[in-house]
């Protein structure tokens, strides 16, 4: 039998911030407060550990060690005294799946309504996986996904059954 | 030994392998087939020209195409939950071991009872249906519709369930070619040779559509075509796969048969893809046309383009004395291949005056006779073609010859397949010259752009002469809707025009004289296309004889709609993997493992599954439900409130905003309290509610009920990026950041602090409707004093990741206090004992607060908030809309939830007049009597009158009219 399409697993130990504020605004100070720069329209920036992804015109997700949440927290609070904005926990409300290996695309594809081939190696994609919300963006030799923490089981199964051996998309 | 089944020819057939034998079972018979052929095929190969019954008559049918368009050679095919009906012997390759079986016939295909509708069929003329089952009326429901109903659909329906796995997948490209013909492979390549990706989509496993069987040296233009797109990057190649549907936007559907040659591979059988696409080209090809002559369905009569089919693709002789009857060139060429293969053409009949084309010389060069403005005026034979009767095309079916033979190709001209151009928008024109609707350039399906997005090419665009260098020059067709033109009755009534759904000539006419003008009309009066086939073979032949029965040009009937799907697509490839444990996506809290481990009887809550109640050894649901209430009103209960929504509000201006989107204040609300408040629509109407908690000057904290999470988010975000779009706010949903945990009973306070923490949980400290942040048995968390049950009680958030744990650490250090998890079910009686409303069960959408005694909780100060409007308008404000009351049943029975209260004298319709009706109604353990909550038309000024509430088995309960709070009505418990 032949191998699965990818393997799928779960990331732990992921911190989640989620910034709301006006980017023309408090733009640089966000960006020097996590020491990333600010990501582009539906892009994602990133450097060994974090990454900050553009999720609407007045929001932002940081995704870090889940050691340096509150730190990071502290820090973008700090950053934006005086600005209205909104700084927020939510490591806790999210489940992470990474999808790597060769036919990764593939198992994607059979899920969200995104053409893989034109996200650029930056892109974040919002979408869904099937019936339930879900962000993707890229990572070495594949993808990151993260969808509701409450959906966990059901992302699981369905990233696990899209990685049948054999049922690659290539045309046969 | 080689075996050679009896009508397989000697040589040929280029999509066959004759070294691999296949043997397959039919109707319990033996046969083999070939490597390589379709059902269709190899039955044929073994004579088994009879493949199946029609439906209204029954009468024999055999093949009379090669495709998808094929109306008669249905299978069941499979077996057990593999069984699939109504499978098409054409495009279904032979597999070893393959288990067919014929539809529609009782009990053999040989001998089948219901062909005595056959000899009745002059009493089943258009429209029978409608005619006979109208009277006596109640014969409809008892006798008439039972029985049609048994007898109605083709095939069964499978009974288990398919062990199959079928996926769905999405693709993009530029263009979508849809055809594997000649005319699909050179526009891909047009399109990739401009840097476009490109997807081509080809219905059978071989490239190449017609070209090769129709024209010498076809096949090797298509290798070199194939050959060449399968080099290139931008171009992906899919075989097997049949464009069944296109939609708005290019979105088109197409569905891949990845293992249905073998099953067990364990790949998924079939993929749906889900393309969007910025130009679609349809290069669909056309279906050759039946000609309408007398027993034209008798088996062994054949579309000309099948007849070769067979011989070319696979080698079999459909029969050994073939008459091939015309109205046009094309057909020519099934004379020359099947003389080329040995078998004899008896005649060529054109109905054409004259016929001096290339092909016809060369027919006649071939010492084939060639009738021309002849015809068919009746086909011999029952259940096999024995001959023909020939006529003058042009007269009544005068009889001036016969002809012997065993199969007739006919050929009434071909109409392109123009469904996809068709599904979205997309117009045709009638095309004189070749007597057929084609797509109209002017008008194609339109993108978002306001530009045509699909483009028909080659025969899909009319353009019978696709070929190219291959083609020879042929004269124009001759449109011949009815053989000969001038036919009387006896033979009209004996012209099929659907196969399937025996709907003959005659039948259009009659439909015509009895006032059918509208083709849809006619359609569904005589089934005409209605078959499984969809009309591909009977629709345009059908409207061409209502035309003329209408005594008006052709494109001014125009056709019935082209609806998606093309050809079935299954179901099970539309679910794909929403199966089993897929089907929905399960919510589960951070505490659900632990419910399940201590056997948890669930609850759908939208996705989310809640505990309604942990039933013990010994225990029902009523039981558990009893003892859990009484655990909490007695000791400490635990109710997992994870699933209720948590929406964070920020801003200079979410006060404002809240006031707003409450009925009451908000902004006035200290840092560190908790208030209840309603939220109602713009049409006044309650829609949720919940515990709002300030938590900073700038930031709040609103509760929504659990089906209220996301949607309250998207009406607080939709007010403020739509309407209030200046207002400084921003909100985020962090239902799924918290575990929330209701810890409720007389032992709550005392049960927490046993955790040990930092957070002062006394009266004074925390009083009622308040909340502290702090740490709880190791754990961050935030306490709110809010109570659902009336009792004393703590809602406790910390984060999910540690909701399991402080769960079990309250379960450990409760142990003595008897404490209990209780269910959704125990929480719902404990409020109604309360008197609390419950979105959802005391409102549905048109109740206001003020029905609900809630007006307390409206603010009378407030210059505006959503919904006061509308509340203010003269229907809102009648003192005569039911409102709650509570109700005590005077004999202890449990009123049920939704029971009217009937009132004196009936309405307009008869009806007996109603008064109220019960929202919430259960057995109160605390009480040990049923309690209820009603609506109830001036209820509140009529406490202690009786109601009276009558049930289906005619008996009638009685309810008195009492104060909603049932319990505790001082409220002396809250504080433990």
């Amino acid at each position: 039998m032949a191998d699965a399409l990818a393997t799928i697993t779960r990331a732990e130990n992921l911190g989640m911030v989620t910034i709301r504020a006006d980017f023309a605004r408090a733009g640089d100070a966000i960006a020097e407060a996590v020491g990333l720069a600010l990501p582009d329209v539906t892009r994602i920036t990133t450097d060994d550990s974090r990454s900050l992804g553009w999720m609407s015109p007045d929001e932002l997700l940081l995704i870090l060690p889940v050691s340096e949440t509150a730190g990071a927290i502290a820090a973008l609070e700090q950053a934006l005294t005086g600005e209205h904005s909104l700084v927020v926990n939510v490591s806790d409300a999210r489940a992470v799946f990474d999808v790597v290996g060769p036919h990764a695309t593939d198992v994607l594809a059979k899920l969200s309504p995104v053409d893989f081939v034109e996200l650029p190696q930056d892109g974040l994609r919002r979408t869904r996986a099937a019936q339930t919300a879900a962000a993707i963006w890229r990572i070495d030799g594949g993808f990151r996904l993260i969808g509701f923490r409450s959906t966990a089981d059901y992302l699981g199964l369905i990233l696990n059954n899209a990685t049948l051996a054999g049922s690659q998309l290539a045309p046969r | 030994m080689t075996y050679t089944a009896p009508f397989r020819l000697p040589q040929g057939g280029r999509l066959i392998d004759r070294a691999f034998q296949i043997p397959f079972r039919f109707d319990g018979r033996h046969l083999r087939g070939l490597e390589g052929d379709t059902l269709a095929s190899a039955m044929l190969a073994n004579g088994q020209m009879l493949m199946g019954r029609s439906f209204k008559y029954h009468r024999p049918r055999g093949p009379i195409a090669s495709g998808a368009e094929e109306p008669n050679a249905l299978f069941g095919l499979g077996q057990g939950g593999r069984f699939e009906p109504n499978q098409r012997a054409t495009t279904t390759t032979l597999l070893p071991g393959m288990v067919l079986g014929s539809q529609n016939c009782w009990p053999s295909l040989d001998a089948d009872i219901g062909a005595v509708n056959n000899w009745l069929s002059p009493m089943f003329p258009a429209g029978f249906y409608y005619k006979t089952f109208m009277h006596p009326r109640p014969f409809w429901k008892h006798v008439f519709e039972p029985i049609i109903r048994r007898s109605a659909g083709l095939g069964r329906a499978p009974t288990d369930p398919d062990p199959d796995r079928y996926e769905q997948a999405y693709a993009f490209a530029d263009v979508v070619v849809v055809g594997g013909g000649i005319a699909g492979l050179q526009a891909a390549k047009q399109a990739a040779d401009q840097g476009q990706r490109v997807i081509v989509l080809g219905q059978s496993p071989i490239w190449g559509g017609r070209t090769p069987v129709d024209h010498k040296g076809g096949a090797a233009v298509v290798n070199a075509l194939v050959a060449d797109l399968e080099r290139r990057e931008n171009v992906t190649m899919r075989r097997n796969t049949m464009a069944t549907g296109l939609y708005d936007h290019g979105y088109l559907i197409a569905r891949e048969a990845l293992a249905d040659h073998d099953p067990n591979q364990g790949i998924p059988r079939q993929r749906l893809w889900r393309i969007r696409t910025q130009q679609v080209v349809t290069a669909t090809g056309a279906l050759e046309r039946p000609l309408a002559f007398a027993c034209n369905d008798v088996p062994g009569v054949m579309l000309a383009s099948a007849v070769r089919d067979f011989i070319v693709n696979y080698g079999v002789a459909p029969g050994k004395r073939i008459v091939v009857v015309t109205n046009n060139d094309d057909a020519y060429r099934t004379a020359l291949i099947a003389h080329d293969s040995g078998l004899e053409v008896a005649a060529v009949i054109d109905a054409r005056p004259t016929a001096d084309s290339e092909l016809a010389q060369a027919v006649r060069a071939a010492n084939i006779p060639v009738l021309t403005d002849t015809g068919i005026a009746k086909v011999k034979g029952g259940r096999h073609v024995d001959g023909v009767v020939l006529c003058r095309q042009q007269g009544d079916g005068q009889q001036i010859g016969t002809l012997d033979c065993d199969v007739v190709a006919m050929s009434g001209g071909w109409s392109p397949v123009v469904h996809l151009w068709s599904h979205c928008g997309g117009k045709l024109l009638w095309d004189e010259a070749e007597a057929m609707f084609r797509p109209n350039p002017e008008r194609p399906p339109l993108g978002a752009d306001g530009q045509g997005n699909v483009t028909a090419v080659g025969a899909a665009n009319g353009d019978l002469r696709a070929a190219g260098d291959l083609e020879r020059r042929e004269l124009p067709t001759m449109p011949v809707w009815v053989m000969p033109q001038n036919a009387p009755y006896k033979l009209r009534a004996k012209m099929w025009l659907d196969f399937q759904n025996d709907v003959k000539v005659s039948d259009v006419q009659l439909a015509a004289r009895e006032g059918y003008a509208s083709v849809e009309h006619t359609k569904r009066y005589t089934t005409l296309g209605m078959a499984t086939d969809q009309g591909k073979v009977s629709n345009i032949n059908g409207l061409a004889i209502l035309s003329n029965a209408l005594s008006q040009p052709i494109p001014a009937t125009g056709t019935t709609t082209f609806r998606p799907p093309y050809t079935p697509v299954t179901l099970a490839t539309i679910a794909a993997d929403a199966r089993g444990d897929a089907f929905q996506p399960l919510r589960k809290t951070p505490m659900h493992a632990w419910h399940e481990a201590h056997g948890a009887s669930w609850e759908p809550v939208g996705h989310w599954r809640r505990p309604y109640c942990y039933p013990q050894a010994g225990e029902d649901r009523d039981k558990a439900v009893n003892r859990e209430i009484l655990a909490v009103r007695r000791s400490v209960g635990t109710l997992d409130a994870s699933t209720l929504g948590k929406i964070i509000v920020k801003g200079p201006d979410a006060g404002k905003l809240l006031d707003m989107l409450y009925t009451n204040m908000m902004s006035t609300l200290p840092v560190g309290k908790c208030r209840y408040g309603l939220m109602c629509s713009e049409n006044g109407f309650l829609m949720d509610d919940g515990v709002v908690a300030r938590l900073s000057d700038d930031t709040w904290l609103c509760h929504t009920t659990t089906g209220g999470a996301d949607r309250i988010h998207g009406h607080m975000e939709d007010w403020l990026q739509c309407e209030w779009w200046d207002w400084q706010v921003y909100t985020a949903n962090l239902t799924e950041q918290y575990a929330q945990i209701a810890v409720a009973g007389p032992k709550a306070r005392e049960l927490l602090q046993r955790l040990g923490g930092d957070i002062d949980l006394s009266q004074e400290a925390l009083p009622f409707m308040t909340w502290a942040e702090g740490q709880i048995g190791g754990i961050p968390a935030r306490i709110y004093r809010i109570s659902f049950s009336g009792e004393l009680s703590y809602e406790i958030a910390v984060p999910a990741g540690r909701g399991l744990e402080l769960w079990e650490k309250l379960h450990e250090a409760g142990r003595d206090l008897n404490i209990t998890p209780y269910g959704t079910e125990a929480m719902h009686v404990m409020r109604a004992e309360k008197g609390f409303i419950m979105i959802g069960d005391e409102t549905d959408g048109t109740i206001i607060p003020q029905d609900l005694g809630l007006g307390w909780a409206i603010s009378k100060k407030k210059q505006d908030y959503i919904g006061k409007r509308a509340q203010s308008r003269s229907f809102m404000k009648q003192r005569s809309r039911w409102q709650l009351v509570g109700l005590e049943s005077l004999d202890k029975r449990i009123i049920p939830d939704g029971a009217l209260a009937v009132d004196e004298g009936t309405n307009a319709n008869g009806q007996r007049k109603t008064q109220g009706r019960v929202t919430s109604s259960y057995y109160s353990p605390t009480l040990d009597r049923p309690i209820a909550m009603a609506l109830v038309r001036h209820g509140p000024d009529r406490m202690g009158q009786e109601l009276e509430f009558p049930m289906p088995s005619g008996e009638v309960l009685k309810g008195r009219i009492v104060d909603p709070v049932f319990y505790d009505k001082e409220g002396s418990r809250l504080n433990g």
